[in-house]
């Protein structure tokens, strides 16, 4: 009974953790805020110097600048 | 380009889904929820369709949307995207081939579903089904609905997929390049027109939402501030630290609107009391510099604090629906729609149901997105039954959720609040008798209770749709969760309205922008270089100035800007729908698959009856509360004669309806006009395609085998999860090209 608690709890633990994962992991790649990373991730298996997140950021927004973004009615 | 690798031989078997049911027999468990599916979702059309006079629970019409939906998505979404379409997951995507990390970006689906989600839908599909609402519950249900499954989602599945074989290439140019030079440039003035007009319009719904509401006027403003804080936040401060800012955003935005309610009641409550005329003034100018300011200042964070509060509230209001199990106050079928003189807009069920509901059915805008920055970002060809119709299923969701919301209140306010003032008098006292005498009961004293609950110092005629799509969610909102919080939770959906409307409206005008300098630059050159100040400053001038004309014109027609617009704003979205479809038939056509033709052919067909229709009743009618001209004729009679007729009460109100209702007419007509030259065009190239032996070229991109192994659908499927182990296994570790881990 007890064993069965704590298992069921545990589950429910192990479930809430995973959602929660789920949503940040979803959270950040929506608003882009995880491209930094990829970007760290990506210079570190090339062995590239990283520029600052300041300027990583920077040039992100002045490629937005560029391009339209459309919202519908 | 010559010739297409596209024959319908081509595809059949080999590009037939991946997964189990493919070819063989579909499991009994399968079997089993889908005719439960189905089941469900006949009883809820059953129970709608038969209802009259008892209660009925407005779930029901949830229900029959959601079980519709499901069903579409399984079989007709799917049936497009393998057989008709020809999706082939082998073939790479633009965003495999040419990834560059800024436009071309292989994107996970389930982001790009939101991304592209968070992009079609706006105020449109919230408006429409408020206003259809006059009809009753059923006509605008049944629409939204079908319209979805057999038009709207096909229309921006269909787009997607072949701007995607395409490299990304937008409508406009699809349509120069496969249909013709002269369909092209009406395509491409159509778009750019109806943008116009559709600017106009939500500015005006906002307008008309915070016109004499001090309360709501102080919200909304200090969006903007909020807005540059964060966009200075994320610059200067905490660069890239998106969550962040916008959990300031959404925190500050909440104080924003409990502030408002003390602030009406201080000195500022009457500074902040604007008429009309001042909002328009003060949208312009902020429409003109949030189209010049960089976008990282402005426009960006709005986008990020607009995009978290739509999603919010969506989801709040279908919680808040489970909850509160709201009943149907609209009757099922009412005598306007039969008579086609309700006070909301003119004209019968046929066509003006189909016109009023665009957005949540069929929505020609959102072709212009589906062939935009979407079409770039796919991963798998497949993937676009998932983001395109998906998405689209989703819009309509949200459009059966207000049209519920609108059918929840009281009717008797619902046409007090929609009426316009010329007709109801704009008193408690008159707008009760003026409702009283369209068969529904109410009173003053219920009508100054209403707007004494959410503490705005009116209802009467807040036409537009958003105070009364506000009311509505105010009043499931306070039913569902307690506490008495009507007045905070009208202002709140007033606010998130507001909100991503004006984002619409500044983006838009960016975009509007972005394409006058561009096509201006092919005959002046320096007025296409974007980094030109002078050019950007003269096209956000002309940009902002037509809209805002438009927008001026509604503000003061003394017959109601949305009674008069609304219609022309319906019209010209499915007009832009109409050269959508157009340019999929061809496509198809030209890809030999004629005998999948109907597919868009059935809903072009459709759309152009019910656009046509509509506007040769709104050019040709006799009838002056329905046709433009007619209007002018009988307003422009009475001046000569030296007679005022209502509700103008002055020698140049009367004008100013002629005025008005000559523009409208030939608007109406120009855009119509528009859309016959791109399908006569179209039209020629079929005959050609049809006789021709051999397939006419088309635009489309090679194909190029893919690398990429990942899902099509939200959720894998066991054979799709096996495929990625074993696409890792072989890949291995390290080889850090793309997303093996099956998102990035």
């Amino acid at each position: 009974m007890t064993t069965g608690a704590v298992g069921s709890a545990g589950a429910v633990r192990t479930a809430t953790v995973r959602a929660w994962r789920g949503l940040r992991w979803y959270v950040r790649e929506f608003t882009g805020e995880a491209r930094w990373d990829d970007y760290l991730q990506h210079c570190a298996q090339h062995g590239h110097a990283p520029m600052s997140r300041r300027e990583f950021e920077r040039r992100r927004a002045d490629a937005v600048e560029r391009t339209p973004v459309s919202r519908c009615c | 380009m010559s010739g297409t690798m596209t024959t319908t031989d081509d595809f059949g078997s080999e590009s037939s889904p991946p997964d189990s049911t493919a070819g063989g027999r579909p499991s009994i468990a399968s079997v089993l929820i889908w005719t439960a599916v189905a089941a469900v979702g006949a009883i809820a059309w059953t129970v709608l369709a038969l209802a009259r006079g008892e209660t009925v629970s407005a779930l029901w019409i949830l229900f029959a949307a959601l079980c519709s939906y499901a069903i579409a998505y399984r079989f007709y979404a799917r049936f497009i995207t393998y057989k008709v379409l020809g999706a082939d997951d082998r073939r790479a995507t633009p965003a495999e081939r040419l990834q560059n990390g800024v436009d071309f970006d292989v994107t996970d689906r389930r982001v790009l579903f939101g991304h592209h989600f968070a992009a079609i839908a706006g105020a449109g599909p919230l408006v429409g089904p408020v206003l259809a609402a006059q009809m009753g519950y059923l006509p605008g249900t049944i629409w939204i609905v079908v319209g979805v499954i057999f038009a709207g989602a096909v229309q921006d599945l269909t787009v997607l997929f072949f701007s995607m074989r395409r490299n990304g290439k937008s409508l406009g140019q699809m349509v120069r390049e496969e249909i013709g030079i002269v369909g092209g440039i009406a395509a491409l003035i159509a778009v750019f027109a109806i943008m116009i007009i559709i600017l106009a319009v939500l500015a005006l719904i906002v307008v008309n939402a915070l016109a004499e509401s001090p309360w709501g006027v102080f919200s909304i403003a200090l969006t903007i501030p909020i807005a540059l804080f964060m966009g200075v936040y994320l610059r200067r401060i905490r660069p890239g630290r998106v969550l962040e800012a916008t959990g300031i955003g959404v925190g500050l935005l909440l104080l924003a609107i409990v502030g408002g309610g003390w602030v009406q009641d201080t000195g500022l409550g009457d500074a902040l009391t604007l008429s009309k005329e001042w909002l328009v003034l003060a949208l312009v100018i902020y429409g003109f510099v949030a189209s010049i300011l960089p976008v990282w200042l402005l426009l960006t964070p709005r986008d990020y604090l607009s995009t978290f509060m739509k999603v919010g509230v969506i989801v709040l209001l279908a919680i808040g629906l489970l909850i509160a199990r709201p009943v149907l106050q609209a009757d099922a079928i009412t005598s306007f729609a039969r008579e086609g003189n309700g006070p909301v807009f003119a004209g019968s069920l046929f066509p003006f149901v189909f016109i009023t509901i665009a957005c949540g059915a069929l929505s020609g805008f959102h072709a212009l997105i589906a062939s935009g920055t979407t079409p770039k970002m796919v991963a798998k060809e497949s993937q676009v039954r998932f983001i395109g119709y998906g998405g689209m299923l989703m819009e309509s969701f949200v459009a059966i959720s207000a049209l519920i919301a609108a059918c929840v209140i009281d009717q008797g306010l619902y046409f007090a609040m929609n009426s316009p003032a010329g007709l109801t008098g704009g008193t408690v006292e008159s707008a009760a008798t003026f409702v009283n005498g369209l068969g529904f009961g109410t009173t003053a004293q219920d009508l100054a209770a209403a707007s004494a609950a959410v503490q705005e110092p009116s209802l009467i005629s807040r036409t537009g749709g958003a105070p009364t799509l506000a009311i509505g969610i105010s009043q499931i909102f306070s039913d569902a969760f307690g506490g008495g919080l009507q007045a905070f939770w009208y202002h709140f959906a007033i606010m998130f309205e507001a909100l991503f409307i004006l984002t619409a409206v500044d983006a838009g005008t960016r975009v509007g922008r972005f394409m006058l300098q561009d096509s201006i630059g092919n005959v002046w050159k320096r007025f296409g270089d974007l980094s030109w100040r002078p050019g950007n400053i003269i096209a956000s001038a002309v940009v902002v100035g037509l809209w805002g004309s438009v927008l001026y014109i509604g503000v003061t027609d003394p017959l109601g800007g949305v009674n008069q617009l609304f219609p022309l704003f319906g019209i010209a979205n499915q007009l832009l729908a109409a050269i959508a479809l157009t340019l999929g038939t061809v496509l198809l056509i030209k890809h030999g698959k004629l005998r999948y033709a109907w597919v868009t052919a059935v809903p072009l067909v459709w759309d152009l009856v019910v656009t046509m229709t509509a506007s040769y009743q709104k050019v040709f009618s006799d009838n002056p509360a329905l046709g433009y001209f007619a209007q002018r004729q009988r307003y422009a009679d009475a001046l000569e004669a030296g007679t005022l007729l209502p509700p103008a009460q002055d020698a140049d109100q009367m004008q100013q309806i002629v005025t008005n209702s000559t523009i409208n007419g030939v608007l109406q007509s120009f855009f119509a006009v528009l859309v016959l030259v791109v399908v006569a065009n179209a039209a020629i190239v079929i005959v050609r395609a049809l006789r021709s032996r051999e397939p006419l070229p088309t635009t489309e991109e090679p194909p190029t085998p893919s690398r990429l192994v990942e899902p099509s659908g939200l959720i894998p499927t066991a054979e799709e999860k096996r495929a990625i182990a074993e696409h890792e296994r072989l890949v291995g570790a390290g080889a850090g090209s793309g997303p093996a881990d099956g998102h990035r």
